[in-house]
């Protein structure tokens, strides 16, 4: 580890390439136990949150791992009273689940027996509790016989006090984690998307949410050592919110966001380790937001660059219809079908240049061509086009008036909206529902089949 | 216990502060948004970090600017990841506010380590030392009471001036729309209010326990009252006690048991529970051993119903008096909530007691035929409008019999016989 070199120093010292590679291989002991800690508490809450954000409970987790600080401080201070360790860890970290359990229980019976809401409830019971912890932590150092200094890491965590026996315990809390996981993966998915149905399947839906808020407290309880309670449900939502963008399914989503977890984990002892006053569990929760912020902006889905793109395309198709049915309703009578661009504007709310753009597009796609000076002429596969471009929007029109009930005056709009989206087996459909139906009124002839 | 000034101060500053937290807790609480309040005072830290890193003081009014900056920040954000990437809204505070929060605290390991704000600091606040903050020339006033009194003022001020339209937003966002009150503007200003007292009270009770003073005493006040002035007077004064009550049992209640005391902020907030856990059960209208106690006594009223019906169905078949076993059997309930009734209905002079065998007494038949009366009634009515098999018919009407009144069977009209060709009996 590097030394601080004075508590004032705030220079940043780059590590030397010696110091990097004893950390990235792994060579100090200490490094060692915390990276395999961490990655382990990633992974396993990664699994878990998955479930938890589905079920949307993220801030029930939180109001979950604010509420285990008294049982911190009554472990300690009922194993100093009988004569034990008060710091022993397996004491204390079963305090910490108890009041985490309690904490949930709470939230549960505030908002049942009360008209409070569920963000007031958490927030009551957050609060309360986690001050109430505060109160007794305080009591605790008073308390003769142990010595409850170190007692406070657990707030913000402290990485750095880790020993090998910690490490382990993650492993295998992790380990099971991930079982429960692989044998309960159906029933908790089906409890995330659809609780009704579960319920009405006959699985037991108490019990099964049980075992997700139990799991939810064990890994809560086990992040409290390196990320601390104020932070640890960030390890649970946001690896799995992050998934949630590049994920298929539900199994991806799952190992993505154990991925996630574990490499945000690595990541941020890495650089802890590296650099002066760096404290491991914020630093993972920055490098967890880091990766969100990725995801959230180049994700597969719903992400910011591929949604716009996808905006970008839809209004470029939609321009592309509404000047080919622009070009047919101007030339629909003509035997020449040549148009000026003028009376194109005149058709919609558009303005020239727009106008332009589009035809110069429509040009390029060889649906029209420019003659001369505002003169175009469409060509024989534009006006194939736009013959189904204007036959989709007329047939809109009329299952509009037959079957939505919607004045004829309004149908023109309504159909523009619409038809852009059309697919070829919904014009069949709309067809063969429109030829079996009564006697059509359109307000504009249909068009034959293209 | 030994009460100085020093005591008095931290009352009056905590009292401040709880005061100025409660006035938007009040609508955070109303509009469901309790936990923004929670998500803007934790990034609070991430605020003043970077203000002081900006400046390099402790300037009070940087700081604020700092925090109100990064709470619009984050209430945007939330925003933001809510609606453009499709995160439920919970989770979007939670990856908001944490992310934040590790910045902040990050930054304070990094270039603040040597300034007073320590981790300690963020967690119990300072109240305990306020009093030695003073300014020079502050004629003996805590630097903290003049903050959290400015920010009380400021916040009252506010809230006086868009009274109605808090109002309306928080109880009918789309109707507050429809009277042209622009609902991003409120969000934003709740948003800026939040922040800016968060920032007050940073230094007072801490970034976490702030939340219990926004949430906790506006949620008390709720399930006291309907009205939205009243709760607004409730939350005050419910902080305001729970403060003094907060410190006052931070000195004493640990030196009952050797010790020499705890922290006062911590201690506010457990106030700030008790308080809610005695308005959770005993609240005159929503309290829950109020609500358990009326269902109790709607129970044993119904019970006491059914028995004077039973025994007079017994008298219609001339069967005389019932042992108290019968009774059992036919109503299906346990013996002490039975005895109990039965106690009581013989007391009322309904019925007569002769060595565990029950009669009717005169007043006792009157009441139970104008019940029986009201079932057949119904049964027939039922049976008119929603006709439905006869045990269903039966049990729907023994559920209205006990909630008929005497208007309601005027209403029922008259019938001689039920669908089962029992008979009406006559409402003499």
């Amino acid at each position: 580890m590097i030394a601080n070199h004075s508590i004032s120093d705030t220079r940043f010292v780059f590590p030397s390439l010696e110091q990097f590679l004893d950390v990235l291989l792994l060579e100090e002991y200490n490094t060692r136990v915390v990276v395999l800690g961490v990655m382990a508490l990633g992974a396993a809450a990664g699994i878990i949150g998955t479930f938890l954000l589905l079920r949307k409970r993220a801030l029930t987790a939180d109001a979950l791992s604010h509420a285990t600080l008294p049982g911190i401080a009554v472990a300690f201070m009922v194993a100093v009273a009988v004569g034990g360790d008060g710091k022993s860890m397996l004491g204390l970290l079963l305090g910490a689940f108890v009041f985490g359990c309690i904490g949930v229980l709470l939230i549960l019976a505030i908002r049942h027996t009360t008209r409070l809401k569920d963000d007031a409830a958490i927030g009551i019971v957050l609060s309360v509790l986690f001050g109430l912890g505060l109160c007794l932590l305080k009591i605790a150092t008073e308390m003769p016989g142990g010595s409850a200094a170190g007692l406070q890491g657990f707030i913000f965590g402290k990485a750095a006090s880790m020993v090998a026996s910690d490490a382990w315990t993650m492993v295998a809390v992790a380990t099971v984690i991930f079982l429960v996981t692989v044998i309960l993966r159906k029933e908790f998915t089906v409890l995330c998307f659809d609780e009704k149905f579960s319920t009405s399947q006959g699985w037991p839906v108490v019990k099964l949410d049980i075992v997700l808020m139990g799991m939810v407290a064990v890994v809560t309880v086990i992040a409290l050592q390196s990320v601390g309670l104020v932070l640890a449900v960030a390890m649970l939502i946001i690896p799995a919110a992050s998934a949630r963008y590049w994920a298929k399914n539900i199994t991806s989503m799952l190992i993505l966001s154990a991925i996630i977890g574990s490499a945000s984990g690595w990541l941020g002892a890495t650089v802890s380790a590296l650099v002066p006053r760096m404290p491991t569990g914020p630093v993972i929760v920055l490098i967890c937001g880091f990766l969100f912020v990725v995801s959230f902006i180049f994700g597969r889905n719903n992400g910011v660059v591929i949604s716009q793109w996808r905006r970008l395309q839809l209004q470029r198709r939609v321009g592309m219809q509404h000047i080919l049915r622009a070009m047919w309703e101007v030339c629909e009578d003509k035997t020449e079908k040549t148009f000026r661009i003028e009376s194109i504007v005149l058709l919609r709310s558009w303005k020239l240049a727009g106008v332009r753009s589009l035809l110069k597009r429509a040009q390029r796609k060889k649906y029209a061509t420019h003659l001369q000076h505002g003169e175009w002429i469409v060509t024989e596969a534009g006006f194939a086009k736009a013959k189904r471009v204007v036959r989709n929007h007329r047939l809109w029109e009329v299952y509009l008036i037959t079957y939505a009930d919607i004045a004829p005056s309004h149908v023109d709009r309504d159909a523009d909206m619409i038809e852009h989206i059309l697919g070829k087996d919904l014009v069949d459909k709309l067809e063969q529902l429109l030829d079996s139906g009564q006697p059509l009124s359109s307000p504009h002839p249909i068009g034959d089949k293209a | 216990m030994n009460w100085t000034e020093i005591d008095t101060w931290i009352v009056i500053i905590g009292a401040l502060c709880a005061a100025g937290c409660a006035i938007p807790g009040t609508i955070l609480v109303l509009r469901r948004m309790s936990l923004m309040g929670d998500a803007i005072s934790h990034t609070v830290l991430p605020g003043i970090a970077i203000a002081f890193l900006v400046t390099g003081s402790r300037d009070p009014i940087a700081m604020l600017i700092g925090a109100v900056v990064v709470g619009l920040i984050t209430a945007f954000l939330v925003q933001a990841i809510q609606s453009i990437g499709k995160v439920e809204v919970g989770a979007s505070m939670g990856i908001v506010f944490t992310v934040l929060f590790a910045f902040g605290l990050v930054l304070m390991r990094q270039a603040i380590d040597h300034v007073d704000i320590d981790p300690d600091c963020v967690l119990n606040g300072a109240i305990e030392f306020a009093w030695f903050d003073q300014n020079p020339d502050g004629w003996g006033i805590p630097r903290g009471a003049i903050v959290n009194g400015t920010m009380l003022l400021a916040n009252a001020f506010f809230m006086l001036l868009f009274y109605k339209e808090f109002k309306i937003t928080a109880f009918d966002p789309a109707l507050a729309k429809s009277q042209g009150i622009n609902p991003g503007f409120m969000h934003y200003m709740l948003m800026t209010m939040t922040a800016a007292t968060a920032v007050a009270a940073f230094e007072t009770v801490g970034s976490i326990l702030v939340v219990a003073m926004f949430i906790v005493p506006p949620a008390t006040a709720y399930i006291l009252t309907d009205r939205y002035g009243v709760l607004v007077g409730l939350s005050l004064g419910l902080g305001v006690f729970a403060a003094g009550l907060g410190h006052l049992s931070a000195i004493t209640v640990p030196t009952w048991f050797g010790f020499s005391g705890t922290t006062t902020a911590g201690a506010m907030a457990v106030a700030g529970g008790v308080l809610f856990v005695l308005a959770w059960m005993f609240s005159p209208s929503q309290g829950l051993l109020v609500r358990l106690l009326h269902n109790r006594r709607t129970r044993s009223h119904i019970l006491a119903e059914d028995v004077l019906g039973f025994l007079w169905r017994v008298e219609e078949r001339s069967q005389g008096s019932v042992h108290t076993n019968e009774l059992h059997t036919a109503l299906g309930v346990s013996g002490g909530a039975l005895s109990k009734v039965l106690r009581r209905l013989v007391k009322h002079g309904a019925i007569s007691r002769e060595a565990s065998h029950y009669i009717l007494t005169k007043s006792g038949q009157a009441r139970a035929t104008s019940l029986v009366r009201a079932h057949r009634l119904w049964e027939v009515y039922l049976d008119k409008n929603f006709p439905q098999d006869g045990h269903q018919l039966h049990q729907s009407a023994s559920r209205l019999e006990h909630v008929t009144t005497e208007e309601m069977q005027s209403h029922l009209g008259d019938a001689d016989t039920d669908p089962h060709g029992m008979p009406v009996p006559s409402d003499e």
